[in-house]
């Protein structure tokens, strides 16, 4: 019997204005999951990733985290799910006025409640697991970008996240500095941690994937394996699209 | 000159003392500022459309008045008319507390948009309510940048302070006047009362200058480039 996904997403739209950015957009994820959304620039993937945790509300569909239906009208279970799910941003956005230590732990304290002594024993934990044991005390101003988004995935790892969401994570990296996030991912996946990651790292994507997800328009026009993907694309788009982004970004 | 010194000399504590009513109605219009500051700019950046034009007419009723005119309209005005019974010290500080919170406000809301928008999105994300957010992350960053803008606002404080002199309040400028008048050395004592004004402005901006370094985030300079 197939296990129940822990995440499921139904025909998700969003419209800004005249333009509809997502149309009908569904995702069943098992757990240990990881998903890649690949696509042009205004695909939507983005937009998804922000549907999933709302916020971005979405016009329309439904959202199931194990087998709830995510109420998000309602406040106090928008921000239970919003725990649950683990958000990475491209451009980091950790605190600025709070230092490695202190962004990791805050979630902690002031969401979940948690003492100041526990909180930080968990954040050095994670700190020390993103392999950033020596930079705690830093501010995100003294961090490479590297160093930085390590800190906001240990950030979002102390919220204990069922699904971890990862909006092109090294896009705002130096080439030299993409290894380190990449590695830390990799880490991550291979502990089974559930993941939706949008990227434009190929390499990375063809060697982790359990599904790649081509997107274009807002909709999401062809998924299956990376094998799949990459060399037996049913779809021309997909084709196109994958082979001028392999000549771009291709590792292998 | 021996004469002018004398008359300084004689008038200095009793300006000493006013100097000190002048700093509590500075100090006390400036606190009021910040605590009514503070809510109105996250009412104008986060709130309701219609909050926020509730607010843009009251920064603009606050900042349009000239300043001696809300001193009689509040003083002779309004605690006239409701029957309060409030000293002029008192109508003093609330009035230049109101139009400071009015100016406050615009520092704040400055400094809240020059925030990265992405900090609070991340703080939303990680299940803390809008409110949260904006009081765990935003403001604690916004003040921090608030800071230059205070020294601003306070050296105007001081000076529109001398205004209330008007009311009758006991500080600075109403002390030397009233010296000067009786002693016909008007010379010296509105020289004493300027230079008395100018020490004070330059021990608050080095002081809140020392408050800028000691808040100021690691990494990020407050000396220019």
């Amino acid at each position: 019997m197939m296990p129940a996904p822990i995440l499921r997403i139904e025909n998700i739209s969003k419209r800004y204005g005249k333009k509809d950015v997502l149309q009908g957009a569904s995702l069943e994820v098992n757990k240990g999951d990881l998903k890649i959304l690949i696509g042009p620039s205004g695909a939507g993937k983005s937009t998804l990733l922000q549907c999933i945790n709302f916020l971005v509300k979405p016009d329309e569909g439904r959202i199931w985290l194990d087998e709830q239906e995510v109420h998000y009208a309602h406040k106090r279970d928008l921000y239970a799910y919003r725990q649950k799910v683990g958000m990475i941003f491209q451009d980091f956005n950790l605190f600025d006025h709070l230092n490695a230590l202190e962004n990791v732990r805050i979630g902690m304290v002031k969401v979940k409640g948690m003492g100041k002594a526990e909180a930080g024993e968990r954040a050095v934990m994670e700190l020390e697991r993103v392999g950033l044991g020596d930079h705690m005390q830093q501010y995100p101003a003294q961090l490479s970008g590297g160093q930085k988004q390590r800190v906001s995935i240990a950030r979002a790892l102390a919220m204990d996240p069922k699904v971890l969401l990862l909006d092109e994570p090294t896009s705002a990296l130096d080439p030299e500095l993409i290894g380190e996030v990449h590695a830390v991912i990799r880490d991550l996946g291979n502990n089974g941690m559930t993941m939706i990651m949008a990227t434009h790292q190929i390499g990375f994507a063809r060697s982790l994937a359990s599904e790649i997800i081509f997107m274009e328009d807002g909709r999401i026009l062809e998924r299956g394996t990376p094998d799949k993907i990459f060399n037996h694309a049913e779809n021309a788009r997909t084709r196109g699209f994958c082979s001028k982004i392999t000549e771009l970004y291709g590792e292998r | 000159m021996p004469g002018s010194l004398i008359a300084i000399g004689d008038a200095l504590p009793y300006l000493l003392r006013g100097s000190l009513v002048t700093l509590i109605v500075v100090i006390g219009a400036m606190g009021l500022g910040l605590v009514l500051g503070v809510p109105l700019a996250v009412g104008q950046v986060y709130g309701h459309p219609a909050l926020r034009r509730v607010i843009a007419v009251y920064v603009w009723f606050f900042r349009g008045i000239p300043l001696l005119v809300l001193l009689f309209l509040f003083y002779f005005g309004l605690c006239t008319a409701l029957d309060i019974n409030l000293s002029a010290f008192a109508v003093a500080i609330v009035v230049l507390g109101l139009i400071s919170s009015a100016y406050q406000s615009q520092i704040f809301r400055g400094a809240i948009l020059s925030l990265p928008e992405g900090q609070f999105k991340a703080a939303r994300a990680l299940g803390m309510s809008d409110l949260k957010a904006i009081s765990v992350i935003i403001l604690p960053q916004a003040i921090r940048l608030s800071v230059p803008g205070w020294s601003n606002e306070y050296s105007i404080l001081l000076k529109d302070s001398a205004v209330t002199y008007a009311l009758g309040v006991a500080e600075i400028m109403a002390r030397a006047h009233f010296v000067a008048t009786r002693t016909y050395q008007q010379l010296p004592l509105y020289f004493a009362a300027g230079v008395i004004f100018l020490i004070l402005t330059w021990v608050g901006t080095k002081g809140l200058r020392l408050l800028e370094e000691k808040v100021r985030i690691p990494g990020y300079s407050t000396h220019g480039l």
